[in-house]
């Protein structure tokens, strides 16, 4: 399985070659990609040096395009995939069906993925994009459990990739419009989710108060460890019950899953995390790259190793893991 | 302008779906969604009741159209998308791709429904293409957005070919999830949900730890807490060339609300109701969803 990781900067690419991915992904310095965040990603000159780095080690290199564009921001999303083609990169990411024809009539040779924002759970879907748009791949949404994902593996028409660790959107991706009701921007609109602008922190005597455009998201006693109000991990009042009504914090790892994911004919594994430390891309792509060399080594006896484990769940939101869709009680 | 009722987004009693359809043939709506679009489990109406029901209803004068799931993960759903899809002649609203490539393949026209990623003009006349006759607006899209696709679907020259329809009341579905959040608010598990959502007829309120609304948990669905409102805004809607206006379903005052949307709509109402305290509108003023823009 080719390991994807995320590069949201210069040293978060070179942290993810030196430690071993087969392809890194990348969005250009605009609201055209999914982790539109200040000080992040790519302009053209940055781009070609890190397109240099990889290519120089083997390393594929996608551009991420996977915001959806309203009709303002047309040229810019039309300039990003030119962009893309002009530097060559190895593929583009997208989700938007108006991006996708474009890029298929004006750059026919350009592969294609089809984004996770893309939102295809099924095979049928799956149809759909490959058909109009000669996708080569498709990146799955966090709802499937290995059955499903099994079964929509044995009639896609094209390699499927899914995540493997990292921040978990609880929502199917691409169909969430829950950060766009309280603030003004989403992942489709402007490729943010809780955007930083709308987040403000409170401390009230001994009660520390994580706010976004104003809406109270979780309350913290003294010692508790407070995370990003992501809206859909804070605290709610439920029918008079106090609890994370939509998910805990926690991140995603599904590296005990490796031989079921390899068994059912997953092509890639992606790491979240464009905007995360270079740092913590090279604790997360080493043990990653150490567990599917083992596993390659010895697929049948292939144990998570605790150490592994530890480093993973070490760098988790909430120092927690889950196997999410995975995992049986959410089916 | 037409005006439609959404398909019931929330879990019914059975016998509460029949009486609700049949006042609503009695109501001034032009076209009439129905089916399952949230969670395969509610089946207080199977498939083959609501392919009935769509039947009956379709006597009735009104435009009927048969609604699909908006999250197809299970071949057992796509089995359904397909004898829905295989209706004979009933037009289909597709709330997920797989409905589209279902529809397009036969080469039956279908309507795009607000889960469908349509955010351009471009993406519009991919759909257009593989047989869309209307597309539901993306809930978090704005009048303004409204007007610059619609504009450059003139330019793109077929603007006059796909009717566009606007979700103007109810609570805006904002999210679908694998995980059951009615369930886990029971502390049960999706795969022995006990059909929870039963006794939820508008959904469960999820408020701020300040009381504040926030969303509404509808099984596997998120919605807005507060409801959506834009009969203030019918005017402007026929004046960017919306088509059909839609107002979801209610338990109680579905009567009122429709009649007073079909009033605003035909100029009928000399006074447009303040919307109610607690409705919001931001959405379609390129705000926050959550807040209220006075008209």
């Amino acid at each position: 399985m080719e390991l994807v990781c995320p590069a949201g900067s210069f040293p978060a690419l070179k942290a993810a070659v030196d430690n071993g991915a087969d392809a890194v992904y990348i969005g250009f310095k605009d609201d055209t990609n999914a982790r539109h965040f200040a000080g992040l990603n790519f302009n053209d000159r940055k781009a070609m040096k890190a397109l240099d780095y990889a290519r120089q080690r083997d390393v594929k290199l996608f551009v991420a395009i996977n915001t959806y564009p309203q009709p303002e921001g047309w040229e810019r999303w039309r300039k990003a995939v030119d962009m893309a083609a002009e530097l060559q990169a190895d593929a583009v990411i997208a989700g938007d069906m108006g991006v996708l024809g474009y890029a298929v009539e004006a750059h026919p040779d350009l592969a294609l993925h089809l984004s996770v924002q893309g939102s295809a759970t099924n095979y049928e879907a799956l149809k759909f994009y490959q058909q109009r748009f000669n996708i080569r791949r498709a990146v799955l949404p966090r709802v499937l459990s290995l059955s499903q994902v099994k079964h929509v593996a044995q009639h896609s028409p094209v390699d499927l990739e899914v995540f493997a660790f990292g921040s978990l959107c609880i929502m199917a991706e691409g169909r969430c419009h829950l950060s766009s009701y309280i603030t003004d921007e989403s992942p489709n609109t402007c490729g943010a989710c809780s955007p930083a602008k709308a987040v403000r922190w409170e401390q009230k005597g001994e009660v520390l108060e994580s706010r976004l455009n104003g809406v109270l998201i979780d309350r913290y006693q003294e010692g508790e460890n407070a995370g990003y109000p992501t809206l859909c991990k804070g605290r709610f009042d439920v029918a008079d019950h106090i609890y994370h009504a939509l998910e805990e914090p926690t991140s995603l790892n599904t590296l005990e899953l490796i031989p079921q994911l390899k068994a059912n004919n997953v092509k890639a594994v992606k790491i979240e995390g464009r905007q995360r430390s270079p740092a913590y891309v090279e604790q997360v792509v080493r043990v990653w790259r150490e567990a599917l060399d083992s596993y390659a080594r010895d697929p049948q006896s292939f144990k998570a190793d605790p150490e592994w484990m530890a480093v993973l769940a070490n760098v988790s939101e909430g120092t927690q893991t889950t196997l999410g869709a995975y995992s049986r009680p959410w089916q | 302008m037409q005006l439609s009722i959404g398909s019931i987004l929330f879990f019914w009693p059975r016998e509460t779906v029949y009486d609700f359809y049949q006042r609503m043939t009695q109501s001034p709506a032009d076209i009439i969604y129905l089916g399952e679009t949230v969670c395969s489990k509610r089946r207080e109406l199977k498939t083959g009741d609501w392919l009935a029901l769509a039947k009956e209803l379709s006597g009735s004068g009104k435009q009927v159209v048969l609604s699909t799931l908006a999250l197809l993960e299970a071949e057992s759903e796509m089995k359904t998308l397909r004898n829905i899809c295989d209706n004979d002649g009933l037009l289909v609203e597709a709330n997920d791709m797989a409905g589209v490539q279902v529809l397009s393949e036969k080469g039956l026209p279908f309507v795009a429904g607000s889960s469908i990623n349509i955010y351009n003009a471009r993406t519009l006349q991919v759909l257009h293409k593989q047989g869309l006759k209307r597309w539901v607006m993306p809930v978090e899209l704005s009048a303004n957005t409204l007007g610059l696709i619609l504009k450059d679907a003139a330019r793109l020259g077929f603007a006059d070919q796909v009717e566009t329809e606007v979700f103007a009341y109810g609570h805006l579905p904002l999210a679908f999830s694998a995980r059951c959040f009615t369930a886990r608010s029971r502390d049960l598990p999706k795969d022995d949900c006990q059909f929870v959502c039963i006794d939820h007829p508008e959904g469960l309120a999820m408020r701020s730890q300040e009381q504040q609304p926030v969303f509404t948990i509808n099984g596997i669905q998120t919605m807005s807490g507060d409801v959506y409102n834009l009969l203030p805004e019918v005017g402007k809607m026929a004046e960017l060339g919306v088509d059909v206006v839609r107002v979801s379903p209610r338990i109680s005052d579905m009567e009122i609300l429709v009649k007073q949307f079909k009033s605003a709509m035909d100029g009928e109402l000399t006074q447009i109701p303040v919307i109610a305290a607690g409705d919001c509108n931001g959405y379609w003023y390129g705000d926050p969803g959550m807040l209220t823009v006075p008209a």
